[in-house]
């Protein structure tokens, strides 16, 4: 069982990674939330893989996974919605902006340090 | 008054003016004026107690931890320069009222030099080191906006920027001079550094503190080689240089090195750092000075020589010269500051500081003239003027002192120095005031406005006061020199008089003067020659080191910083590998304690499905739609392993985040591209892979080898799952952590949420707003519009649902504190009910029918959660201590009422606000682009009578 979820973990993380590095805003996005998934997994695992014993307090209940990873997972859960909204709305705002939705600055930051010198010369 | 008061006075004050010129300049000038006085008196306040021999102090704990306590103490140095700041801050303010033309705005002229008042008379009272160089640093800043407040001047800004530049960096230098002192002392309080003596003298970094706490002194004081800002800091407002260049700004540097006295003088490093630097100053000084035809330039430059003869008199190491060097910074200011203000009424009557397009001014203008001649004389060095006493003090002291090998060196040094010096003194008085009056001044000068001219007179009065009577000086001198020698040395017997007989400081005045009127005759001939000599001009050299260094840092920026996020991506990623390697290969790995977990076929099957859609999104992915419903599906997969793995709030949530995020997605990729198209090179991909597989493997096994371990340390979970019921009223643990244990965080976390919220709204906006506007209203979609877009049917669906969804979310939001649910799976379920509408109907039908804005919804959230936890604090516990109870109503069961729920309906609120207003704002970007509005719920309505345009 660990081996499945550490295995599902690293998939996560290795398609995430991949397409954090793609070039286009878009897949970026989508990268970055597998990798939300997988660290939220990972965290959530390092409470250990308990099965059929949620925190739920009942008398006929004699044992008890680890609320607290849990708890830390939900609050992370919601904030990451905030953070693929903002993301987003900033990709589309580029987008919408420049008509061009490439991560890379496509100029280079010396060429356009070497166009604003020129200007002020 | 306190002295905590007397240095945070003129701060407070700096919010006076800016207030009071509303009122007029004259109430703004008033007003300035009385909070300097204000602090003047409260200073004054605490001398009696100095008189008696005490030191006053005034402490308060700030960061003990960090030895940072605002610790302010009072002896006589630092109460000499404490009134000279005040004292002669008081006379600019009166000068300056009636300087500042209407053009200027005296509001902001006067907060700029309250605040930079305050910070010298914090750098004087501080005894505390750190505190001292917080406000070492605030001078540097408050004079930058000094020196820089005629921003239209280039020269003012450029000065204002070299001023900064130089003095900010040997700022830098005196902090780690500061600390190393403080480190060896063990006390950052200077009143325990000025103990340790023996300590510092003795220790291996003595020499690298002295040498960068020097760099910060000379620095500030304009000393030799940092000389060159001070001249260029002149193309401040003259009230500026008056105030920064005689009494206070650049004798900061001198200050501290008074300060620092008992401590770090008498070695040979000292001496020949201090003494050498000051000998070479006062020389270049004087002799620039002497060339210079701007009035300001010219006095500029004999600040700087004059700083010099101070710098060289606290390097020889002696009591005398100690001595020496008080009474000259107290002659310095006097006459120093009533010559600028001279300058300054020159310029301001006849609207030109240019020596040689002046002269003749004796007959017009004679009480500036006096004034002016007076204090001249003084700097010249002759007797009956204070300057006399002074100087000849110093030749003494320089006849004592040896440098090079020969003893006639530094005092010939010092004569030709004090020869330039009475040379440049005299051209000013000759070549301003007399000679023919000229017919060509560019304006009609006259003796100004009294308010002008009364504070260089006082200052001048003080001059001839203290030439004429220096004993009247000696009780102030030698309390001040006693606290600079501290307990290293006994104040000299020596007394302050004009008369000491025929001894060789007197044929050396004598040359001096002589030789000064005799290159004043020369003056014409002498200046073609230094006209002809080629010399370093500063300031080209110093924009040459600023350009180079812009230039570097910036090809170093550009090199590291690039713009490609997708190379720092890798970068980073690799970085983060490299450093596991390194931790795995170096550390211990602790044996398998936990036994792995039989896998259930479900377990199996689930997992193949991840590594499916993973698989295929990886590879689909250039089609955005696929990979969007392939996300979705991972999304699930992972809900349903928390439900397996006993999460069952943690499901509910990730499902419910995953069908608001999966919407706004779609709404975003309704105005993106559908398509990503293939553009990485093979090589491209295999790297990318290679580095993707490897990160991917690294976190896989972390989490393996982690699951495997039992853990390092026990838990705090026992203490949650224990205290729960009890102490939160609840036996769902995780909501009880949410709301009870870790409630601090979570009223952290939905705050966050708002503001993300809000931001998007606001970006959205900015791109209604600006020039995205237009673009979007001529978009046409990437796919052709539904013809059906809010069919009938699933209109009346989502009609029928609203109502079951919202009982839901209740149902789920009031078990939440017992049983899975809570305030963030209700709040996100009863956005879902929403959302559905939107998509049914359209937005602004959905948007007719809303009532209140997102915004307070998101606001009512988080105050419901403040107030909350401010209502446990109203009833004696922390903040947000939760209580509860049972209570049975009729009809209905016992039930629980805790006061968690208070807080977890503000925690519904405040998600079902940000989620409700990030996918508002998502439609309205989308409805600007072609989105026609529809007043209807559904386009085909049976029940609707069709108008005469549909029905057509």
């Amino acid at each position: 069982m660990e081996l499945l979820v550490a295995s599902g973990i690293g998939i996560l993380t290795a398609a995430g990674l991949y397409l954090v590095m793609r070039l286009r805003t878009f897949p970026v996005i989508i990268g970055t939330a597998l990798l939300t998934y997988a660290v939220n997994v990972f965290l959530f695992a390092s409470g250990r893989l308990v099965v059929g014993a949620p925190p739920i307090l009942m008398e006929s209940a004699s044992d008890y996974t680890d609320p607290l990873p849990q708890a830390l997972v939900l609050t992370a859960i919601v904030i990451s919605f905030g953070m693929t909204a903002v993301v987003v709305v900033i990709a589309l705002g580029a987008y919408l902006g420049s008509g061009d939705d490439h991560v890379d600055d496509q100029d280079g930051a010396l060429d356009t340090v070497r166009k604003l010198e020129n200007v002020n010369r | 008054m306190s002295l905590i008061l007397v240095a945070l006075l003129p701060f407070l004050g700096a919010l006076l003016p800016g207030i009071l010129i509303a009122g007029g300049r004259r109430t703004c000038a008033l007003g300035t004026l009385s909070v300097t006085a204000l602090a003047l008196v409260g200073l004054v306040s605490n001398f009696p107690a100095l008189m008696a021999g005490e030191t006053v102090t005034a402490r308060v704990e700030w960061l003990p931890e960090l030895g940072l306590n605002a610790t302010f103490f009072l002896d006589p140095l630092g109460a000499f320069f404490a009134t000279l700041i005040l004292g002669i801050g008081l006379l600019i303010i009166a000068y300056g009222r009636y300087y500042l033309s209407r053009d200027d705005d005296m509001g902001e002229f006067f907060t700029y030099l309250l605040l930079f008042q305050g910070a010298m008379v914090g750098i004087v009272l501080s005894d505390n080191i750190l505190m001292l160089l917080v406000f070492w640093e605030l001078t540097s800043l408050s004079s930058f906006l000094l020196i820089g407040y005629w921003k239209h001047l280039p020269e003012g800004r450029q000065g204002a920027r070299m001023a900064l530049a130089v003095t900010g960096m040997g700022g830098l230098a005196l902090i780690g001079g500061m600390l190393i002192l403080g480190q060896i002392a063990g006390s950052y309080d200077l009143t325990v550094i000025l103990e340790n003596r023996e300590a510092i003298q003795n220790s291996d970094l003595y020499l690298p503190a002295l040498v960068l706490i020097l760099i910060g002194c000379f620095t500030k004081s304009a000393q030799f080689p940092f000389h060159f800002w001070l001249p260029h800091a002149m193309a401040a407002p003259t009230p500026v240089s008056a105030y920064l260049h005689s009494a206070t700004m650049v004798k900061a540097g001198i200050f501290l090195m008074a300060r620092l006295w008992p401590v770090l003088s008498g070695s040979e490093a000292w001496f020949w750092l201090v003494t050498g630097a000051g000998l070479i100053t006062v020389v270049i000084g004087a002799v620039i000075a002497f060339f210079k035809h701007d009035l300001k330039a010219l006095l500029a430059f004999s600040t700087v020589s004059h700083l010099g003869l101070i710098t060289m008199l606290l390097g020889t190491g002696t009591a005398f010269g100690a001595m020496t060097a008080v009474f000259h910074i107290l002659n310095h200011a006097t006459f120093k500051a009533a010559l600028f203000m001279s300058a300054g009424i020159v310029d301001h009557e006849a609207h030109t500081r240019d020596i040689r397009k002046l002269g003749g001014l004796r007959h017009l203008m004679p009480v500036t003239v006096t004034i002016a001649t007076v204090a001249a004389l003084s700097m010249a060095g002759i007797p009956l003027f204070n300057g006399f006493v002074s100087k000849e003090m110093w030749l003494e002291e320089a006849l004592h002192t040896e440098m090079f090998g020969p003893v006639w060196l530094v005092p010939a040094i010092c004569t030709f120095a004090a020869l330039f010096s009475a040379a440049y003194s005299f051209r000013f008085i000759t070549h301003t005031f007399f000679g023919k009056k000229r017919d060509d001044y560019p304006s009609h000068p006259h003796d100004p406005n009294p308010g002008m001219w009364l504070p260089p007179a006082f200052l001048a009065t003080l001059v001839v006061v203290i030439g004429c009577a220096p004993f009247l000086a000696e009780p102030l001198v030698k309390g001040v020199t006693g606290a600079v020698l501290g307990s290293t040395a006994e104040v000299p017997s020596y007394h302050l008089a004009i008369w000491h007989g025929l001894k060789p400081p007197l044929f050396l005045s004598g040359i001096a003067v002589a030789g000064g009127l005799l290159l004043l005759l020369l003056h014409r001939f002498l200046q073609k020659g230094w006209d002809a000599t080629p010399r370093p001009e500063a300031k080209v050299i110093f924009d040459g080191v600023v350009g180079a260094a812009v230039w570097i840092a910036r090809r170093i920026t550009c090199i590291l910083h690039d713009g490609s996020f997708t190379r720092y991506a890798a970068i980073l990623t690799v970085t983060i590998l490299a450093a596991a390697v390194h931790a795995y290969t170096s550390g211990d790995v602790a044996p398998i304690t936990r036994a792995m977990q039989q896998p259930s076929v479900v377990a199996i099957v689930t997992w193949v499905m991840l590594v499916a859609a993973t698989g295929f999104l990886v590879w689909k992915h250039h089609n955005r739609f696929a990979a969007l419903i392939l996300l979705g599906i991972i999304g699930t997969i992972v809900s349903v392993a928390f439900a397996y793995f006993s999460a069952p709030d943690l499901a509910m949530t990730q499902i419910s985040v995953e069908v608001v995020t999966v919407v706004l997605m779609l709404l975003a990729l309704n105005l993106l591209p559908p398509r990503t198209p293939k553009e990485s090179s093979a090589g491209r991909r295999l790297r990318d892979g290679v580095i993707a597989c490897a990160g991917g493997l690294g976190a896989g096994a972390l989490a393996y080898f982690l699951m495997l371990r039992d853990f390092v340390a026990t838990p705090i979970s026992a203490y949650h799952l224990d205290n729960s019921y009890a102490g939160g009223g609840g036996t769902n643990v995780v909501n009880v952590i949410l709301v009870d244990f870790r409630g601090f965080d979570t009223f952290g976390e939905i705050i966050v949420l708002g503001i993300a919220a809000m931001v998007i709204f606001a970006l959205t906006e900015a791109l209604l707003s600006g020039p995205v506007r237009a673009r979007l209203l001529n978009r046409t979609p990437n796919e052709p519009l539904a013809g059906d877009r809010h069919p009938l049917m699933m209109v009346v669906l989502t009609r029928v649902m609203m109502p079951v969804i919202l009982l839901v979310g209740v149902f789920i939001f009031l078990r939440g504190h017992n049983m899975p649910g809570g305030g963030f799976i209700a709040g996100l379920v009863v956005a879902v009910a929403v959302v559905m509408q939107y998509m049914a109907s359209g937005f602004s039908w959905a948007t007719a029918r809303q009532r209140y804005p997102y915004h307070g919804i998101v606001g009512a959230g988080v105050m419901i959660a403040a107030l909350t936890g401010l209502g446990a604090m109203v009833l004696g516990y922390e903040f947000l201590t939760s209580s509860f109870g049972y209570i049975k109503l009729p009809y209905l069961q016992e039930f629980e009422v805790a006061s968690a729920l208070g807080f977890d309906l503000g925690v519904f609120l405040a998600v079902l606000g940000a989620v409700l207003l990030s996918l508002a704002s998502f439609s309205r970007l989308a409805r600007r682009a072609h989105d026609t509005d529809s007043k209807y719920a559904m386009d085909i309505d049976p029940s609707r009578k069709p108008t005469k345009r549909e029905g057509a």
